[in-house]
């Protein structure tokens, strides 16, 4: 069995709170972070090959080092907690169940860039998160943890919770910032990049809640160890979220580099019983959509890009054979819809467009130029707006198409959809079948 | 007669201001919004106005906030406000069959509230509950929110449902809160 980091106190009774959570081992390392000066805790990051787990990949070392380093110059660190990506739920479960994980993490990253002020950016639905995350912050001011002065190093650094009112485009850094600010979540032209103008128009660190809960244990094993858990490039284990058709969904910690029919097969149980396997979405909705001969494709930004996809979040959804491509295409494209914050226009009426062409062909009402009238609007879309929402739309609706071409065709030749509705949930149907 | 938090929410308020640089009091806004929420029922324009003043804002900023987010409610809810995730993995696990039964039992079409107050049913999109599908997330009158997860079980729905249902005389209706935070 691997040694676990990420999710060692998922199953320890309480570890949310702070005796439990010190019992464990918690907050040790900080005598150790606070022997260490900026260059070599950045140097550290850099070696363990860690990178942001919010979906982009950006190496987080390479990220700290863009931080300026005046120690006088006001700075913000933002955690990203506003996780939203369709198929992603595993940085709640940090948050929920070992939520000073991400406190210890806040602390070193502070110590080590000179970062007065934190704020946790989580999602407002999520409020078993936030009050976690609140109880966790109290006891660690408590505990001189956090304030003034902590543990007598002269570290002065307040983090508070900042919990947001429903907007996915606010998981973007820039309509993050704008969120925290108080205003629409309509990200920013970059550059400037937070790092140089960000919360307040200060310089602002936003990393995602698991890329700050495995500093810890860089910190505490070394970078070189970290990086020699993944694979190339791809440091250290991370949380997969597998959800979908599978027997076993839930969260798992594994290396980087594993393959998606290992973590399908010892993790989620393969297929329910009488399913198979159609297609699969590695890294949460807007990665491209990847078919039972990609299983063995390693978990890892660059060996997924090689496999025709991404790595994204690392939460895997899985789709059986009863799964119409059509409608999954019109259901996401809705959503993008839906979240789009407006300001750009290739995106607030092509992800509308998309959605209307997409559900024709779903209700039976497509025609054969459709099929290119919707590459016209998505080829409209991408590249040509201030964020990523609108090119989040482009890759999977595209990838649905040239992946299942033929679905698509007979949608559109027999005017509807030959797919069941959507599924009951196995068990459900068997406890009505049962009850009949 | 103008709206007032109550004392406990005026504590709240004060709190959430702490958090921000005392020159970027816009900076509360979000948690303020769903504190007022939970003060008042529901963010009508008189809300946002008293927001506007308590934080020395212009109202069309809190206006333009307010309407931004999905969670800010522009109209008042039911006491239970259920809202069932029908995104990707919900979608396939039985998000949509959900939403009917709810439909059927709750006896209100998605985006209705029923003409008691007690119920409002809302389909929305991904809440981060992949792994437990399907599922719905309830915000009560008072603010708080529970997720009800893996409802994928009929005797599960029928225990949440009752569970809900017990819980309903001690909510306030979001229609009347207005009136009893004057002062």
């Amino acid at each position: 069995m691997e040694e676990k980091f990420l999710s060692r106190h998922f199953t320890v009774d309480k570890a949310f709170n702070l005796d439990v959570f010190k019992e464990q081992g918690g907050y040790s390392v900080l005598g150790k972070a606070f022997s260490m000066d900026t260059d070599s805790i950045i140097a550290e990051m850099k070696k363990s090959n860690l990178r942001g787990r919010g979906g982009a990949g950006f190496p987080t070392g390479v990220k700290w080092g863009f931080m300026p380093r005046d120690s006088d110059v006001e700075k913000y660190l933002v955690i990203n907690a506003d996780e939203g990506e369709p198929g992603t739920f595993k940085d709640r479960y940090i948050m929920e169940l070992d939520p000073h994980r991400l406190v210890e993490g806040c602390i070193i990253t502070a110590w080590a860039l000179g970062l007065r002020t934190g704020y946790i950016f989580v999602r407002g639905e999520l409020q078993l998160a936030i009050r976690r995350l609140e109880q966790a912050i109290r006891q660690a001011y408590d505990a001189n943890l956090l304030g003034k002065n902590i543990m007598g190093k002269g570290l002065d650094f307040d983090l508070y919770v900042h919990s947001s009112a429903g907007a996915y485009i606010c998981g973007e850094e820039t309509g993050l910032i704008e969120g925290l600010e108080g205003k629409p979540g309509q990200p920013r032209m970059k550059p400037p990049f937070p790092a140089v103008v960000g919360v307040f128009g200060k310089p602002t660190l936003v990393n995602n809640v698991e890329t700050i809960a495995s500093v810890p244990f860089i910190i505490e094993r070394g970078g070189d160890f970290w990086a020699k858990l993944g694979i190339e490039k791809n440091g250290g284990p991370k949380l997969f979220g597998l959800s979908g058709h599978i027997k076993n969904p839930g969260v798992y910690e594994a290396p980087c580099g594993i393959t998606v029919g290992e973590l399908l097969e010892r993790f989620g149980g393969g297929m329910l019983d009488g399913s198979e396997l159609k297609a699969f979405i590695p890294g949460g909705s807007s990665c491209a959509v990847m078919t039972p001969d990609k299983l063995d494709a390693q978990m890892g930004y660059e060996t997924l890009r090689e496999a025709g996809s991404s790595m994204g979040t690392g939460c895997i959804t899985f789709m059986d054979e009863t799964t119409c491509m059509v409608r999954l295409s019109a259901r996401l494209a809705h959503f993008y819809h839906h979240e789009s914050c407006g300001q750009c226009t290739p995106c607030r009426e092509g992800t509308g467009w998309a959605y209307k062409v997409l559900n024709a062909i779903e209700a039976g009402r497509g025609r054969q130029e459709d099929l290119d009238l919707i590459m016209d609007v998505i080829e409209n879309i991408e590249g040509n707006t201030i964020c990523a929402h609108g090119d989040s739309l482009v890759i999977p609706v595209r990838s649905y198409i040239q992946t299942f071409p033929q679905e698509f065709q007979d949608h559109i030749d027999r005017k509807g959809c030959p797919f069941p509705v959507w599924q009951k949930r196995r068990k459900f149907a068997a406890a009505e079948a049962a009850a009949e | 007669m103008s709206l007032q938090f109550s004392e406990k929410g005026e504590e709240k308020f004060q709190e959430i201001l702490g958090r921000y640089p005392e020159t970027k009091k816009m900076a509360a806004l979000l948690p303020v919004l769903l504190l007022a929420q939970s003060e008042f029922g529901w963010v009508s324009v008189e809300v946002m106005d008293y927001l506007a003043e308590r934080l020395e804002l212009h109202p069309a900023k809190v206006l333009s906030t307010a309407t931004f987010y999905s969670m800010v409610n522009k109209q008042p809810m039911g006491k239970c406000h259920v809202q069932v995730c029908t995104t990707l993995s919900c979608a396939l696990r039985g998000g949509y069959e959900l939403l009917d039964t709810l439909e059927e039992q709750l006896g209100i079409n998605t985006g209705e509230t029923s003409s008691d107050g007690n119920w409002t049913l809302s389909e929305v999109e991904c809440l981060a509950s992949c792994g437990t599908a399907p599922m719905f997330q309830v915000t009560y009158s008072d603010g708080e929110i529970d997720y009800f997860e893996d409802l994928g079980d009929p005797d599960r729905l029928e225990a949440v449902l009752s569970e809900l249902n017990a819980k309903l005389a001690s909510l306030p209706d979001p229609r009347k809160m207005h009136d009893e935070r004057r002062n």
